[in-house]
Order: C-alpha cells, then structure tokens, then sequence
C-alpha cells in the first residue's frame, strides 16, 4: 500500500511535468528538452529556503517558481531566436548548463553531496510526513496544473500557439509579434516545472544534481510522446503509463540491477515502437 | 495618392536581380493585376512587400509612410494581408480555428484571458459560409481539398479586414464554380475600397476583373495600363511568346 501511494505521488509530480512540458513542445512546437534544468530550479530554491531559512513551504515554493520563471525568461530572449534543432541544441546546452550549477556551486548546492533532510510541508498545522498526505497535495496540484493547461489551450492565446507551431512566419503576418507568445509559453512551462521540483524535494527530502540530468528531461519528453502531444489527458496518461512500466519491473522478480537495466531496455524498445506504429501518441492531436 | 507604392525596390537572389528597380502603385477600390511569365519576380515582390524577405534597395510606401524595412509582423499593423502561391494554412488545427486566430486579440495578455465569443463566431461562420466551408468547419485543415485550401486561405485574409490585399495566384487550378465564388469576393473587396493586388495568369480572368495591369518580365516592369492596353503592347507579346 505505501508503494502504491508512493507510485501514485511520482505520476502526480511527472504528470504536472508532462502537462507544462507539453504547452512548449505540444502546443507551440518548440522542441525543449530543458525542462529538468527548471525542474532543478525549482527543487534546489525551494529546499535551500526551507533548510537554511526555516521558511514557510508555500513561500519557499512560489519563489523556487518565481526564480525559475525568471530564469527561462532571460534565458528565452536568446534561445526563442533559434528555431527547429537549433532551439533543441540550445535547450541541451541550457540542461547542461543547470545541472554544472547544481554540481559545482558547492558553497550553496553541496554539490553532489546533495541536499538532505529538507523538511516536509506543514499545511495549516498539519504536517505531511505520511505519504498518503503529500499524495493529496501532489494530486491537488496535479489538478490545478491541469486547469490551468486546459484553461491556455481554450484560449485564443492557446490557438496562437497552434498556429505559431504549425507556421511562426504566416502567423507573424496576422500580426502576432511570435516572440513574445514564444517567451510567455517557456516561462510559464519552467514555472509549473518548478512546482513539480518544489513538491519533489520536499516529498523525497533530498535532492542531489543526478535528478536532474539531460537523461530526466528526455524521459519527460518521451512520456509526453508517448501520451500523445497536443492533448492535456495524453500529457498525464503518458507519465503514468511510464511510472508504472519503471515500476512494474521491481515485481517481476528480476533482482535489482538486472531490473534496472531490463526496464531501460523496455524504455527504449517502447520509444521505437510508439515512433513506428504510433507517432503521434495515444491521445494526441499533433505529429512534431 | 496610393495606398500603397514602391520606388526602385530591389531584390537580389545572389547575381539573380528578381526585383530590379521597381516602381508600383495601388490605389484604393481598384484591383490591380499582376502579370508576367514565370520567374518574374511577382512573388518575390510580394514577399518583399510583406517582410517575409529583406528588401535590397529602394523604399515601400504605406499610407503615405516610407517602410524602409518591413518585418512580417508589422505588416498587419499597416493594414496589409496576404494569401500565398501555395496556401499556408494552419494544418493541425480546424477550419473554424484558421479564422478565428486572425479575428481574436493580437495582445499576448489579452489572448491569454480571452476566450473566443459568439461575436467572433459569427464573424467566421459568416465568411465560412460564403466560401462553403461551413460544414467542414470542425476537420482539420489539412484534410481539405487544393480547392478547399485556396478559399480557406483566401477567407482567412478577407477576415484581416486589411486595407490591402495581395492574392498570389488566387484561381491557379480551380474549378469555374470556385473562380467565380472568389472573384467576387475581389469585386466585393474593391467595392469596399479596399486595394487589391492580383497575380493571374489567365488574362481572360485580368481583363474581367483589373483595373490596371502591371507586366513584370527579368524583375522589371516592361508595360502598364488597363487590361486591354498592356495586353496588345509588342513587348508583353514577346514577353510570353518568346519564352
Ligand atoms: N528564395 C529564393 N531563393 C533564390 N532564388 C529565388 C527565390 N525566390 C525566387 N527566386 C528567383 O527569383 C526569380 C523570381 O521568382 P518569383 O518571384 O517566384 O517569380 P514569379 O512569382 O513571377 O513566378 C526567379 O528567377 C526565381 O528562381
Ligand atoms: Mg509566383
């Protein structure tokens, strides 16, 4: 039972990845697989703040998303520039530039010794040290993430980004300024990308730079593939099919690193497979 | 006064002048017709005009205001629409979306608190109807037909509510029924004083529909007139018989 909820927090923490990882890559087609460099953001703000400050969860939270959409701002006056697999690279190099702060800015991060005991959140005096607890505010705010994606998708700001992912230069001649839309869709996916991070730290209560590698972006885009892109349920499917499939491998009563390298395999043979017999996902509504 | 003109406009593709110093103006509740062969250089000045490329050399007046660089972006702001040679819909969203995202808020705030109304659905609905694609409002664009796909594009531009439009090859490949749905949208679009820019080869079509009639050949203009004038001048003859 403890596993189960334990598998039902992580695809609540993939699922608000997948969901904001989509309004960039599904909605806008901006191919960005940066997204655990914000992730990390907001993981190290929000668990720094609560272990060398004592502060508020929620405060440390919004400001670990605050520092993350400050970031992608700055950073996306450069890279909103390059299109296509220029903007890939440069997202790459953003992954790896993240993660070297998290590793070498040791006088703040521990570089990789981590961050440990990062308190678990107290809610109106209620703290969240059981599972089952962090499981309700992972869920609540898995659901609000996906409000809010589903309340950009039905606005005419979500139809601009359709239309900028399909042809930037035609909807430039409608008279969109496309930068700005490009720049607002980034900082607002970093800045959701954040929560999850926030929510990670202080559910596992230790961070350290590995969970933040090019290797986490990448399986946070390949569970949005495979849920389908465009489509706010397959960016929750996704994640949670891939959860499960990681899981699943513990039970099959393969010892622990035979079944660590079995369920990459898997991974890998499932990627092939969906791009062959399947590429535009379960549920999706757009092929890249 | 035209509402739109250039003055030696330029542009080059490496030794390729496709562009050469041309002087065009259009005016107000007239369609004007451009022609000439293939490789004249008629979407290239269309692409200039609209910032889709850099123009080398000259100046482009709009509403009396000198556009030494346009950017694609801008060129909405000056009231000028396009449709292109191939159309360029929006391929994985529906027939309905394609105009509504030219009829909702331009402003990245606005957008993002706005949803689309009964006001912009009329609007579509209206246009939708006109070109008959009413009922395929909910596919996606690009399960359209090529006939489809010109009057999707060409509703699309009508919705921008521009002061100028510039049609590239409108009719190319289209069946009576639909050349004639459009050509009178152009003939409703001049009526409303609107500027039109027309590039046809058929000049049958040109002689009914233009005003005036610009000949590009080598990216220069060789002839211009009314219709009929240009169309009798031995130089466009040549222009087209001698390719
Ligand atoms: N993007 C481009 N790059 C290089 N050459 C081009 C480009 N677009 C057009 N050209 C050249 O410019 C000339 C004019 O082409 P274009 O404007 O398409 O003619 P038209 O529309 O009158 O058929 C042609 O010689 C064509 O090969
Ligand atoms: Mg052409």
């Amino acid at each position: 039972m403890e596993y189960l909820i334990h598998i039902a927090v992580l695809v609540c923490l993939y699922g608000i990845l997948g969901l904001s990882l989509n309004l960039v890559v599904g909605e806008t087609g901006l191919i960005s697989v940066a997204h655990a460099g914000f992730y990390g953001i907001g993981a190290y703000v929000t668990a720094l703040l609560l272990v060398g400050l004592g502060m508020n969860f929620f405060l440390a939270m919004a400001l670990g998303i605050i520092a993350s959409g400050l970031v992608a701002l700055l950073i996306s006056g450069v890279i909103s520039r390059l299109r296509g697999v220029y903007f890939l690279f440069g997202t790459i190099g953003l992954n790896i530039i993240a993660w070297s702060i998290f590793l070498n800015w040791q006088s703040v991060t521990r570089g990789p010794l981590g961050i440990p005991s990062i308190p678990r959140p107290g809610i109106w005096g209620l703290d969240l040290y059981q599972n089952l607890q962090f499981l309700f505010l992972a869920a609540a705010s898995l659901a609000i993430v996906y409000f809010i994606s589903v309340f950009i998708k039905k606005s005419s700001f979500g139809r601009v980004l359709n239309s900028i992912r399909e042809d930037e230069e035609a909807t430039q001649i409608f008279g969109y300024a496309t930068s700005y839309y490009k720049l607002a869709i980034f900082t607002i996916g970093a800045m959701l990308a954040a929560l999850a991070g926030a929510l990670f730290a202080t559910y596992i209560t230790y961070i350290d730079p590995s969970s933040f590698t090019i290797n986490e972006s990448i399986f946070i885009f390949s569970t949005i593939v495979l849920g389908g892109l465009g489509s706010s349920r397959g960016a929750v499917l996704g994640p949670l099919l891939l959860v499960f499939l990681f899981e699943g491998f513990r039970f099959a009563g393969f010892p622990s690193e035979i079944a660590a390298q079995m369920r990459m395999l898997a991974y890998g043979f499932a990627l092939v497979l969906l791009m062959l017999y399947r590429p535009k996902g379960i549920w999706g509504t757009f092929r890249i | 006064m035209p509402i739109l003109s250039t003055q030696k406009l330029v542009k080059s593709f490496g030794g390729v002048h496709a562009v050469d110093h041309v002087d065009l103006a259009f005016h107000g509740g007239k369609i004007t017709a451009l022609v000439g062969p293939n490789g004249s250089g008629k979407t290239t000045f269309i692409n200039t005009v609209t910032g889709i490329l850099p123009m080398d050399g000259g100046e482009i007046h709009v509403g009396g205001v000198v556009m030494r660089r346009m950017n694609p972006a801008d060129v909405a702001a000056y009231g000028i629409t396009r449709t292109f040679q191939n159309a360029r819909l929006i391929q994985q969203i529906s027939v309905l979306d394609n105009i509504l995202v030219v009829l909702t808020e331009r402003n990245v705030w606005g957008a993002l608190f706005e949803r689309h109304t009964a006001l912009h659905l009329e609007k579509a609905g209206n246009i939708l109807k006109k070109v008959g694609l009413w009922e395929k409002r909910n596919e996606n664009a690009e399960n359209l037909s090529y006939g489809q796909r010109k009057l999707l594009e060409i509703a699309r531009a009508v919705s921008m509510r521009a002061n100028i439009y510039l049609f590239d090859e409108p009719f190319a490949g289209l069946f009576p029924e639909t050349i004639e749905v459009i050509s009178d949208i152009l003939r409703t679009l001049r009526d409303k004083a609107a500027s039109v820019v027309l590039v046809e080869h058929n000049m049958n079509l040109v002689r009914e529909l233009a005003d005036y009639c610009y000949v590009l050949d080598g990216g220069k203009v060789i002839a211009e007139g009314t219709p009929d004038y240009v169309l009798k001048q031995p130089q466009v003859i040549e222009a087209y018989l001698g390719k």
